[in-house]
């Protein structure tokens, strides 16, 4: 997988989050997601760059295509220095929010894609993973 | 990128033309507050036509826009969200109880002339 198909936006702003997804967005529909589907990655990305702002102010998303012998796909990575999460099964529980914001983030992003890890340090980050393949 | 707002008679039809960012959405709710006020507008109608994603923000922007507004007895109606969009709304877990939507510009000034009729 060429390195140069990837494709990295810093997270500083909330511009920066309409920019990401809008490239994620394309990029799905490059490899050949339905426009449904598309919109699915659209808004997965939104969230997990909005959590990136919220709790770490500063980060970034990286989406990439991937590819196996059986079906194509997109990889997003959402990754910061923040504080990281204390407690990750909290966080996947719906409802639940440190932030006293929305409370929907991770369980909902975990929902409109296939794949989902996350790995998270207190004081060092945490790093989001998620794929989505073509059906 | 502004939203316009446009004030037809007692009613304010605000046409989201592109995809917004945070401040852009908190940007529309001031306005379309503001201008509620000073007009005493009975009813307002957000077209979300373009918005290419309604995340958690967005959707807790319009529900806030929304309750405030029926605070100052008018309605608000949402227009114009794409099927994709509300699709991965539900997938999302995102909800807009409590909040009118319908089709299109038509359906939703329809709507908000039933509900004057009703009121008056």
């Amino acid at each position: 997988m060429p390195v140069s198909q990837d494709i990295l936006v810093s997270i500083r702003s909330d511009v920066d989050i309409v920019v990401a997804r809008q490239k994620g967005r394309a990029m799905a529909a490059d490899i050949g997601f339905s426009a449904t589907d598309a919109t699915l990655i659209a808004t997965a990305i939104s969230e997990l760059a909005r959590n990136i702002l919220m709790y770490a102010q500063t980060g970034e998303v990286m989406t990439r295509r991937v590819e196996t012998a059986q079906s194509k796909g997109i990889l997003i990575v959402a990754h910061d220095n923040g504080p990281g999460i204390r407690s990750i099964p909290d966080v996947l529980r719906d409802g639940y929010s440190t932030s006293g914001g929305l409370g929907l983030g991770l369980p909902g992003v975990r929902r409109l894609m296939d794949e989902f890890t996350i790995e998270s340090e207190l004081r060092r980050g945490t790093t989001v993973t998620v794929r989505k393949w073509l059906k | 990128m502004e939203v316009p707002i446009l004030k037809q008679g007692r009613f304010l039809i605000a046409t989201i033309q592109a995809a917004l960012s945070d401040a852009d959405l908190l940007q529309l709710r001031r306005a379309l507050i503001d201008q509620v006020i000073r007009f005493r507008s009975r009813g307002v109608i957000v077209d979300v036509t373009a918005l290419d994603v309604m995340d958690s923000f967005a959707t807790r922007t319009l529900r806030d826009i929304t309750n405030v507004i029926r605070l100052r007895g008018a309605d608000t109606v949402i227009v114009g969200i794409q099927p994709e969009v509300a699709f991965a709304m539900v997938q999302l877990g995102l909800t807009m109880e409590g909040v009118a939507t319908a089709l299109d510009l038509e359906e939703g000034l329809a709507h908000l002339q039933q509900r004057a009729a009703r009121n008056t």
